[in-house]
């Protein structure tokens, strides 16, 4: 077993887990710190699928911006939830046996793809060197993206604008 | 230079377990809040299946998605979480089984 293999089992076990408790814890601030447990790890992963640029995004704008705004909400709210996490009732058990079977069915899909422990374009080495480097993603960004990419600051104004208009009382 | 890596399906079987969670958690949760949080993990999941390819691939394009993602859920959580704070005002609550019309 080298590296990558112990590292992956480490972290996914490690996702998994707190991803599961996310669900399956009842106070709303216990699940949020679960969820960013569950980014920590995922950025592990993402480390490991050489991408070390998305892992510190991962890690700065999920587990840090994203869910402190989750945590300002929750305590805005002062949430005090009583009684079961999710009662039983049909629509719920059906939701349930739906999750199961697309689990089970994306699985038994995956596990029919020719599963190869090499990587292909791996031989390159120069290639192996550059790829998912900040210079490289940028090279793409601001040539063959540059007009998605300025399309996202228009969506981040308007959401900005869209937050203040919703959440003010009287503006 | 050849590695011996970890295969890109189970890469894959890690995103389907976590888009089944998030899912899960989507149809089973009452509390808007912990729904919302279970989006981001299927939001997550789909990052981790674009990352999976772009590895196998070597094609940086696959890197540019997750990247989009990710600001797309931070403008996403913006107005999401604004819309639960201006129901919770309304309301009182933010459970999703007592929130069933739209007009207050």
């Amino acid at each position: 077993m080298n590296a990558e293999q112990l590292l992956f089992v480490v972290f996914s076990i490690g996702t998994i887990v707190s991803a599961a408790s996310v669900i399956f814890v009842r106070n709303p601030v216990a699940s949020a710190m679960s969820l960013v447990a569950s980014f920590f790890f995922l950025a592990g992963i993402y480390v490991l699928l050489w991408a070390h640029t998305i892992a510190v995004l991962q890690i700065l704008v999920y587990a840090g911006a994203i869910m402190v705004l989750f945590l300002f909400v929750i305590m805005l709210l002062s949430l005090t939830d009583t009684g079961p996490i999710a009662q039983l009732s049909p629509s719920r058990i059906a939701g349930a046996i739906a999750t199961v079977a697309l689990l089970a069915a994306l699985v038994s899909v995956f596990r029919k793809l020719p599963s190869s422990d090499t990587i292909a374009w791996a031989s390159d080495a120069g290639r192996v060197a550059t790829f998912g480097t900040l210079k490289q993603l940028g090279a793409v960004m601001y040539t063959q993206w540059l007009f998605p990419f300025e399309a996202v600051s228009l969506l981040l104004l308007v959401a900005i604008v869209g937050a203040v208009v919703v959440a003010k009382s009287r503006i | 230079m050849n590695f011996t890596v970890v295969p890109t399906a189970n890469y894959l079987i890690l995103a389907a377990a976590l888009f089944c969670l998030g899912m899960l958690g989507v149809l089973i949760r009452r509390n808007a809040l912990v729904v919302f949080m279970c989006i981001e993990l299927m939001l997550n999941a789909a990052n981790l299946t674009f990352l999976a390819f772009a590895r196998e691939r070597g094609d940086t394009v696959g890197h540019i998605s997750p990247f989009f993602i990710i600001a797309v859920a931070a403008a996403e959580a913006a107005v999401g979480l604004a819309i639960i704070i201006s129901v919770f005002r309304n309301r009182g609550t933010v459970n999703i089984e007592e929130i069933q019309s739209m007009k207050h």
